[in-house]
């Protein structure tokens, strides 16, 4: 079977000032339909680096990336656009809905985009806001709505456009632990009805509800596996643990 | 495709920031509504002159003879036998004669009384006006028999019958310098005038013949001839050109000799004129929709900046770059578009407003009767500031549109 994501020999070099900073060093990762992976590291890990390159919001300094079989990494920006379009759902820490739109048309937006017409983009946002148990907010502004439904308006965002692949960027980031837990059930469920997601966090506790972990530290993977394996969830020598949001 | 969302979301961004959006279009207002204030003006101006030419006749020519180095100048009679012989093109000519001369009723005197010596030419019976454009409220106008006998009657305006006659005129008489007139005609008077001495109402027609015995003088230097229609008026022209040259044996004697002009040459000299001037002032008003453009180009890349995350979040949803410069550039042209649709009604109102104040005024100053001034833009006026609001907005909206267009999608993204 083709793989979904297939990163090879990726990387991605920044130069700050005199400085040469490898964001990205030498990663190799596939992610097969159906999985549900947790990116995990701390702070300058490069995780944030492969959200990009897996999101197709950057690309690669050099090496490739196949997303449905399709080499993305030279693409300019409007074809990289139209991936994201067609292909990805972004879930992001602080929702990103615009505060100006409606729930409603907030969950248009990537069906517009995708030309979809007025009638079916309409139907198709409301069928998405009913997954997530909204339906009848769609008229109300997302500053009318709690940060947790907030949240769940993003989601339903996300699967509007029926995509490949979901991509939460801590997602849980800016919740309390109880609504976060919800969120995260949610991720859980979207991915028992056969969806692809990949879960970015620095938290652990977060990581360990994906089934397989990745983890990255100074741009490299050092762990690449179950998320039950306790060596999943062990801290390399030498860095700090973050503080801790949920459990 | 997003057309109607973004030019929604403009509409919702102006509503929402009302001091902000007034401040923004205000350039536009007062650009659009200065224009729209000139072009009706320009076009109230314009079709008074119409008007005047109108009735007056189109078909007009006016000949004025300085005689230069000669010493005659053509008699009437000449001018009678020319028209005859030109039959075809020249349908009448009459002498004009500014008169200066005392006149009186009884013991009252009136010396700002305008007095003209014409002929029977002078009155149109079959539009009911003079070529001077006054109509006959009673009586009769100088006939043919009158020019012939030099005949010692007059027409008067209103004031005079008002003034010296309390309004019953017919059949009583005046002298000029001595010479007992009888009133045969009283002209209609000018509505929109006051009656004064001096104006349009306080004057008096006889026939030039007689005009020219109680002068003393024999040259007329004044004729106004007429053409069978306004596009024969330049062929009048040209034969009247013709046989002065000849008279005063010259090769051009024009401005030397005589001065011939149509009526169309001086409406068109005057519209001319007001062409120019209104070009002048329309340039000026434009540096107010120049400035009013960059007002809209700098709250957009305000805009641009304030709204960096919303375009980072559509960027990463899948809008492409000509996805975001068109919502930008919708959004400039609607900000625009609604300047320039309040800089239109405030024009149109202020225009309005200038007709009732001037109207009567710029009438007056015309000296003609039965004219209006109507400042009305025209459609084509309307349609042109819109159009040119929306251009405005659409020009200066594009740079920021495009900045905003360009940006990365992850920086915007991450941007607080």
């Amino acid at each position: 079977m083709e793989h979904l994501i297939e990163l090879k020999n990726v990387y991605k070099i920044y130069q700050m000032g005199e400085e040469t900073v490898h964001a990205l060093d030498g990663v190799d990762l596939t992610i097969d339909q159906g999985e549900f992976v947790a990116i995990v590291g701390s702070s300058g890990s490069g995780k944030s680096t492969a959200m990009n390159i897996i999101g197709c919001l950057d690309v690669p300094t050099s090496g490739t990336y196949h997303l449905g079989g399709v080499d993305v990494s030279t693409m300019d920006d409007d074809q990289q656009a139209e991936i994201r379009n067609k292909m990805l759902g972004f879930i992001f820490q602080q929702y990103n809905l615009i505060p100006k739109l409606s729930v409603l048309e907030n969950v248009e937006l990537p069906l517009l985009y995708a030309g979809v017409d007025s009638g079916e983009r309409r139907e198709r946002a409301l069928a998405s806001l009913e997954r997530v148990g909204l339906r009848d907010k769609g008229k109300n502004l997302p500053s009318q709505l709690s940060g947790g439904q907030q949240q769940r308006v993003s989601i339903a965002r996300a699967l509007a456009g029926d995509p490949s692949l979901i991509l939460a960027d801590e997602p849980t980031g800016a919740l309390d632990s109880r609504t976060g837990r919800e969120v995260l059930k949610f991720l859980k469920q979207l991915h028992q009805e056969g969806n692809t997601v990949v879960l970015i966090t620095h938290d652990n506790s977060i990581a360990v509800k994906a089934e397989r972990i990745v983890r990255l530290q100074d741009g490299k993977i050092i762990y690449d596996g179950d998320s039950r394996d306790p060596r999943a969830v062990v801290q390399p020598h030498g860095e700090d643990e973050e503080e801790e949001v949920g459990a | 495709m997003n057309f109607t969302q973004s030019f929604r979301l403009a509409i919702k961004s102006l509503t929402t920031s009302k001091m902000r959006a007034l401040l923004t279009m205000l350039g536009i207002i007062i650009g659009v509504g200065a224009v729209i204030v000139i072009l009706s003006l320009g076009n109230g101006l314009t079709g008074m002159v119409q008007q005047q030419v109108d009735k007056l006749g189109i078909n007009m020519i006016q000949a004025q003879f300085f005689g230069g180095t000669a010493d005659r100048l053509p008699d009437p009679e000449d001018m009678y036998d020319m028209v005859e012989a030109n039959a075809d093109i020249l349908t009448g000519v009459s002498p004009y004669l500014g008169v200066n001369a005392v006149v009186r009723h009884g013991s009252d005197k009136f010396d700002r009384t305008n007095l003209y010596g014409v002929s029977e030419i002078m009155y149109n019976a079959a539009t009911g006006y003079t070529i001077d454009g006054e109509q006959l409220a009673k009586g009769r106008f100088v006939s043919y028999m009158d020019v012939e006998r030099r005949a010692n009657i007059c027409i008067i305006g209103a004031y005079l019958e008002q003034e010296a006659f309390d309004g019953d005129a017919l059949g009583k008489q005046l002298s000029i310098n001595g010479r007992p007139l009888t009133v045969v005609g009283v002209l209609k008077r000018n509505a929109e005038l006051e009656m004064l001495p001096g104006s349009q109402d306080d004057q008096i027609y006889i026939p030039y013949t007689t005009a020219l015995e109680i002068m003393g003088s024999r040259w007329v230097n004044l004729y106004i001839f007429t053409s069978t229609s306004g596009e024969t008026a330049d062929a009048g022209k040209r034969i009247i050109e013709a046989y002065l040259n000849d008279f005063f044996r010259t090769d051009d004697g024009m401005w030397n000799y005589f001065y011939i002009t149509t009526m169309a040459e001086q409406a068109n000299q005057i519209n001319a004129m007001m062409g120019v001037a209104m070009g002048v002032l329309v340039a000026i008003a434009a540096i107010s929709l120049l400035v009013g453009g960059i007002g809209i180009m700098n709250i957009m890349l305000v805009s641009v900046t304030e709204r960096t995350r919303e375009i980072g979040v559509r960027k990463s949803l899948g809008a492409k770059r000509k996805d975001i410069r068109s919502q930008f550039v919708i959004e400039a042209g609607t900000t625009s578009a609604i300047g320039g649709l309040l800089g239109i009604g405030f024009g149109c109102l202020l225009a309005k407003l200038l007709e009732a104040l001037l109207g009567g005024m710029l009438v007056a100053s015309m000296g003609a009767s039965g004219i209006t001034f109507n400042a009305t833009p025209t459609m084509g006026a309307i349609m042109l500031s819109f159009g040119v609001s929306v251009g405005i907005g659409i020009l200066f909206g594009y740079l920021p549109a495009n900045k905003a267009a360009k940006l990365n999608p992850i920086d915007a993204l991450r941007y607080d």
